[in-house]
């Protein structure tokens, strides 16, 4: 198998097959609390595909050229939470100067994505995985995408839920909840794709 | 004393955590495949949960308030470390079969929310009590719902078969679509208890 191809089944394994949140069940949080309309499930998408290429390629970095050198692997899960949170302040504070539109439509959500556990999920699977750089970063992003793709197509099924008439004992999370079980199976269809 | 049962009851029923204030949906939907993975979960989460409570509750004077959340995270890194080491040990096997969600208790609200909102606040007994009683609810309500999933999906509880040979699981409760069908209707089910406890109670007062 090529390179090229690897990265491809790569991402579209991360995308599709083991996508994080319908199969892998990280970002469970965000996935239920900002899916009530498309327009903001976009934002916090794009926010979390952001921060998750730079900080599964930062982190690849930092086990690389400081805890592994060092012999500090124990350390990764201390050292990993710390680069992400770091990392998350610096691209807000870099957004708001750099690019004020962007930080506009992404500020609020950055803050929550420290506490997204796919994002160190994704940094902790890249080395468990034993990935190259280039790898970690197409890992990243593809997360981040599959991700994107998750809450946007959940979110207009929310939206859908809002106004249809559900009984009063599954009204809200639970109803919300069952609908994810239903993206999910249609999700495990990717199951039977043969990569590779 | 009362007050300290208050705590306690107070995570386990009242605010549990996951089926009535929906912190920490995660790991409830990832490890409840099997009731044994619940247990384990469970209990390491309930190990940080009581070993950050107490040391920021300890530290609560000494650390500034601007950093706190950062403070808070490297405390709960450091005993979510200290978790995953002695899992390697003593456990593999469960540290195997829980995987990467070892390391991600670190992001789990349940244990930064109850930092932030009960142990930053309270005595040091008051906030090990707190950490106690949701680290518990959590448990609980993590073996509440692998229960169901193991029991329809395998035919067992805690490995050990309950229907015999010719039992054919319904393996789609195992696997994911299953995690968020079973949640979604225990959490339907804990809100209709919950209701009409607190209309007899309402009842009974008038």
């Amino acid at each position: 198998m090529s390179y090229f191809t690897n990265i491809m089944v790569i991402s579209l394994t991360a995308i599709l097959v083991e996508n994080f949140v319908l199969v892998k069940f990280l970002g469970i949080c965000p996935f239920l609390g900002v899916s009530k309309q498309t327009k903001t499930a976009v934002g916090m998408g794009g926010a979390v595909m952001f921060v998750m290429t730079i900080s599964s390629a930062m982190t690849w970095l930092v086990q690389k050229f400081l805890l592994e050198p060092l012999h500090l692997e124990y350390l990764q899960t201390i050292a990993f939470i710390l680069v992400i949170a770091a990392l998350v302040q610096f691209v807000e504070m870099a957004l708001e100067k750099l690019s004020p539109a962007l930080y506009e439509s992404l500020g609020i959500y950055l803050p929550l994505i420290t506490t997204n556990c796919a994002v160190l999920g994704a940094a902790i699977l890249t080395q468990q995985k034993g990935y190259d750089f280039v790898e970690t970063v197409v890992f990243g992003l593809s997360a981040g995408i599959g991700f994107t793709l998750a809450i946007v197509l959940f979110s207009g099924v929310r939206e859908r839920l809002e106004t249809s008439d559900i009984p009063e004992a599954l009204q809200g999370f639970p109803s919300a909840l069952i609908a994810a079980a239903l993206i999910s199976l249609a999700f495990f269809g990717f199951q039977g794709l043969k990569l590779g | 004393m009362n007050k300290k049962l208050s705590i306690l009851i107070n995570g386990l029923i009242r605010e549990n955590p996951s089926l009535v204030l929906l912190l920490g949906m995660c790991p409830t939907l990832a490890v409840t495949t099997s009731v044994n993975n619940a247990i384990g979960m469970g209990l390491a989460a309930t190990f940080v949960l009581i070993g950050s409570n107490v040391v920021i509750s300890l530290l609560k004077k000494c650390i500034p308030d601007k950093i706190r959340i950062a403070a808070y995270i490297v405390i709960i890194a450091g005993f979510v470390t200290l978790v995953q080491m002695l899992l390697e040990a003593y456990v593999p096997a469960l540290n195997k079969s829980l995987g990467v969600f070892i390391p991600l208790i670190v992001v789990n609200c349940i244990i930064l929310a109850r930092a932030e909102s009960f142990a930053s606040k309270n005595t040091v007994l008051d906030s090990m009590m707190d950490g106690v009683g949701m680290g518990l609810g959590f448990t609980a309500s993590l073996i509440l719902v692998a229960s169901v999933r193991e029991i329809l999906g395998n035919g067992s509880f805690c490995g050990i078969p309950l229907f015999g040979e010719g039992f054919q699981g319904a393996t789609i409760m195992i696997l994911p679509p299953g995690g968020f069908l079973t949640l979604g209707i225990v959490i339907a089910v804990v809100g209709v208890v919950r209701k009409a406890i607190s209309a007899r109670k309402a009842g009974k007062e008038i």
